[in-house]
C-alpha cells in the first residue's frame, strides 16, 4: 500500500495524513490534558514539600488565603524534631530491615523456582504451577484472619519475622522469573551443560547473570510493596519500638493532628528512598508493568 | 526446541534416558522445594484456613478456644448494618473510582501517544503516585484536603466555598475517590500505552484515506482495539478498589468516619477482627463474601466485554 511505505515506522498516531488545523487541534488538547494532569500531580508534592520547611507558628498561621508556597524563614527543623519526638530513626531502620531481607528472599525464591518452572521437566510441574498462579485470583483480604492466627499460634506476632516470612515467596515474583526465563533462549546453557556443568553451576552462573532485568524489575517491586505496606504491619506490630514508617506515621497522625509541618517532613522522608529508586530503576517499573500489568 | 535436557549421548539409550528423566525430577524438586513449602504455609494454608475459620466464633484472646457454629456468621455479616454500610461505601467507591480511572487512563495514555515532546517525563510523572505510600499519599491529601489547603484555595480562585472535605459525611468517601484516581490512573496509563503501541498505524492510515476524522478513529479504532486492555483494567480496578482500606483507615484516623461514611468492607473487617471481642469468625465470613463479590463481579464483567466484541 502505498500509505504505509509513506510512514514506515509504526509510531502510532491519530495524526497521520490529517489535515495541518486538525493536527494542531490535537496536540492542543493533548498537551493541555497531559500539563494539566501534571499539575495535578505536583502541586499536592510541592504543597507538602513546602509546610516541611515552614516553622511550626508559620504552619498554623498559613492555614488561611492564598497560601504560600515559599516559607517566610525556611528551617531544617522539622527534619531533625520528628527523629526526637518520635522514634522516627527506629521505624526507618526497621522498614529497611524488612523491607531488604523479604527483598533478597524473595529473590531466591522466586529465580531458583521460576528457572525449575521454565526449565526442567519434572513431573507435575505445570500442575503446581499453575496452582501457584491460581491464587494471584484470591484478594488478599480473605487471609488477614488467617495469618493473624497463623503468626500468633508460631509466636510471629509483634516480631520483624512475622513481616517478613509471609512474604517471602510471592505468585507474582515466581510468575515474573518464570517468564523471563522462558523468554531467553536456552542455547547457553546447554552448551554449559554439555560441557559438563551440573545444574546449579549453570544455575548461578550462566542464568542469573542473565536475569538481571528481571531480577531488578522483582527487587524493585518487592521493596516498594514492603517498604509501603500498611496492613500487615497495623495487624500485627503493637509495639511502637517495632513499628515500621508507614504504620509509625498512621500513629503519629492520630496523635499531632495539627503540627503539619512535621507530618510533612516526615511524609517527605518516607518517600525518599523509593524516589532514589524509581529515578535510577525507572525503565523496569515500567517494563514491569507493562509487561505483567501489576504492581 | 530442546528445552528437555536430551543431551546427545542419550539417544537411543534407554537407562540413560530414565536416569536423567529422574536426574531431573530430583533438580526440578530440589529446585522449587524451599519456595514451595513457604509458599504453601504462608498462601495455600491461609485461604483455605480462612473459609474454615469463617465457621467458628473465635475470641481474640483465647483464639485456640473456639466454637464451632457452622454457618451462622454468614447471615450475620449480611444483615449487620455496618457491613450493608461498607457493601454501599464499597461499591459506590469502586463505581466512581473505575469509570474515571479508565477513562482518565485511556485518554492521558491517548495524549502521551501522540508525537509529543517530553513523553518520558509524562510517563514517569503520572506514574509516581502509584508507587508511593498509601499511608504518606493520605497525610498529604489530609493536608490538600484542609479547610484551608491548596485545594480550596484554587476553588476559591473560582469562586465555590470549599468544603470541609475529609470531615464532612457528604464529602469524606469522595475526597477518597479522587485520591484513589489520582494515584492509579498513571498506573493504569502505562498499561494502556503498551497496548496502544501494539495497534498497527496502518489502520490510522487507511481510516484516514477513507477521511475518517480523529474522533471517528479514536472510537472506531483504538477503543474497540483496546477493549482486551480495557476489561484487564476495569478487572484490576476492581479487585483493587473493592479491597480499599489504607486511605480510608488513615483519612478518618482509624474510625472509619465521620458518621461512617468512610467505612469500606476490608475496613468492616478489620474492626470486626481486631475491635470486636468474638468477631474474628464473622470477619473470616465477610471475607469470603467479599471473595465472592469480587469473583462474581470479574465474571460478569467479562461476559460484558465478551459481548461488546461480538456484535
Amino acid at each position: 500500500m502505498a500509505v504505509s511505505a509513506k510512514v514506515p515506522t509504526s509510531t502510532t498516531s491519530i495524526v497521520n495524513e490529517t489535515s495541518p488545523w486538525t493536527r494542531r487541534i490535537i496536540k492542543i488538547v493533548s498537551y493541555s490534558l497531559l500539563v494539566g494532569f501534571a499539575l495535578l500531580q505536583f502541586i499536592p508534592f510541592i504543597w507538602a514539600l513546602s509546610a516541611s520547611f515552614k516553622n511550626g507558628a508559620e504552619i498554623q498561621t498559613s492555614l488561611s488565603f492564598p497560601p504560600r508556597f515559599i516559607p517566610n524563614s525556611p528551617t531544617f527543623q522539622n527534619y531533625i524534631d520528628i527523629f526526637t519526638i518520635v522514634p522516627f530513626g527506629t521505624w526507618y531502620l526497621n522498614s529497611f530491615i524488612v523491607a531488604v531481607i523479604t527483598t533478597l528472599l524473595t529473590l531466591f525464591f522466586s529465580s531458583t523456582s521460576g528457572y525449575a518452572f521454565a526449565r526442567i521437566p519434572f513431573p507435575g510441574r505445570d500442575i503446581i504451577f499453575w496452582a501457584i498462579i491460581g491464587t494471584m485470583a484470591i484478594p488478599g483480604v480473605i487471609t488477614i484472619v488467617p495469618i493473624y492466627i497463623l503468626l500468633k499460634s508460631l509466636g510471629l506476632t509483634d516480631t520483624m519475622q512475622g513481616l517478613i516470612i509471609p512474604f517471602m515467596v510471592t505468585s507474582f515474583g515466581i510468575f515474573l522469573m518464570r517468564q523471563f526465563f522462558t523468554s531467553i533462549p536456552a542455547e547457553l546453557e546447554e552448551a554449559a551443560r554439555v560441557d559438563g556443568a551440573g545444574r546449579i553451576r549453570t544455575f548461578v552462573q550462566i542464568v542469573l547473570p542473565l536475569a538481571r532485568p528481571a531480577l531488578s524489575a522483582l527487587t524493585i517491586f518487592t521493596f516498594m510493596g514492603r517498604w509501603n505496606d500498611f496492613l500487615m504491619p497495623l495487624i500485627i506490630i503493637g509495639k511502637s519500638e517495632l513499628f515500621t514508617l508507614p504504620l509509625g506515621m498512621s500513629t503519629f497522625r492520630g496523635q499531632y493532628k495539627t503540627d503539619w509541618n512535621l507530618l510533612m517532613s516526615g511524609s517527605i522522608l518516607v518517600m525518599i528512598p523509593i524516589v532514589i529508586l524509581y529515578i535510577a530503576f525507572q525503565r523496569f517499573f515500567i517494563q514491569g508493568i507493562s509487561t505483567t500489568g501489576m504492581k | 526446541m530442546a528445552i528437555t535436557a536430551n543431551k546427545p549421548a542419550s539417544v537411543g539409550n534407554t537407562t540413560s534416558l530414565k536416569r536423567e528423566k529422574l536426574q531431573d525430577t530430583i533438580a526440578g524438586y530440589m529446585f522449587i522445594l524451599p519456595a514451595l513449602f513457604f509458599f504453601t504455609i504462608f498462601t495455600v494454608f491461609p485461604i483455605l484456613y480462612g473459609a474454615f475459620l469463617a465457621l467458628f466464633k473465635i475470641n481474640i484472646t483465647t483464639i485456640d478456644n473456639r466454637t464451632f457454629v457452622g454457618l451462622d456468621n454468614f447471615p450475620k455479616v449480611w444483615e449487620n448494618e455496618d457491613f450493608q454500610l461498607s457493601l454501599l461505601n464499597t461499591a459506590r467507591f469502586s463505581l466512581f473510582v473505575v469509570i474515571f480511572q479508565t477513562i482518565l487512563a485511556l485518554l492521558l495514555a491517548v495524549a502521551v501517544n501522540q508525537k509529543i515532546r517530553g513523553r518520558t517525563f509524562f510517563r514517569t510523572a503520572f506514574f509516581f503516585p502509584s508507587i508511593s505510600s498509601s499511608v504518606v499519599i493520605s497525610i498529604i491529601f489530609l493536608w490538600v484536603f484542609n479547610k484551608f489547603g491548596i485545594l480550596n484555595y484554587i476553588l476559591s480562585l473560582v469562586g465555590i466555598d470549599g468544603p470541609v472535605w475529609v470531615d464532612d459525611p457528604k464529602t469524606a468517601l469522595n475526597s477518597i475517590m479522587g485520591l484513589n484516581i489520582w494515584t492509579t490512573a498513571g498506573t493504569f496509563m502505562v498499561i494502556y500505552l503498551a497496548a496502544l503501541q501494539d495497534i498497527p498505524a496502518q489502520l490510522y492510515e487507511a481510516a484516514s484515506v477513507d477521511g475518517a476524522t480523529p474522533i471517528q478513529k479514536f472510537f472506531k479504532i483504538t477503543v474497540p482495539l483496546l477493549t482486551p486492555t480495557t476489561f484487564f483494567v476495569v478487572t484490576l480496578g476492581i479487585i483493587g478498589t473493592f479491597q480499599v482500606f489504607d486511605q480510608a483507615f488513615v483519612i478518618s484516623a482509624g474510625s472509619g468516619g465521620p458518621e461512617k461514611s468512610t467505612l469500606t468492607i476490608v475496613f468492616f473487617i478489620y474492626q470486626q477482627a481486631f475491635r470486636e471481642r468474638n468477631g474474628m469468625g464473622v470477619a473470616a465470613a465477610g471475607a469470603v463474601i467479599l471473595f465472592v463479590i469480587i469473583f462474581s463481579l470479574t465474571l460478569i464483567q467479562r461476559r460484558f466485554f465478551k459481548t461488546e466484541q461480538n456484535y
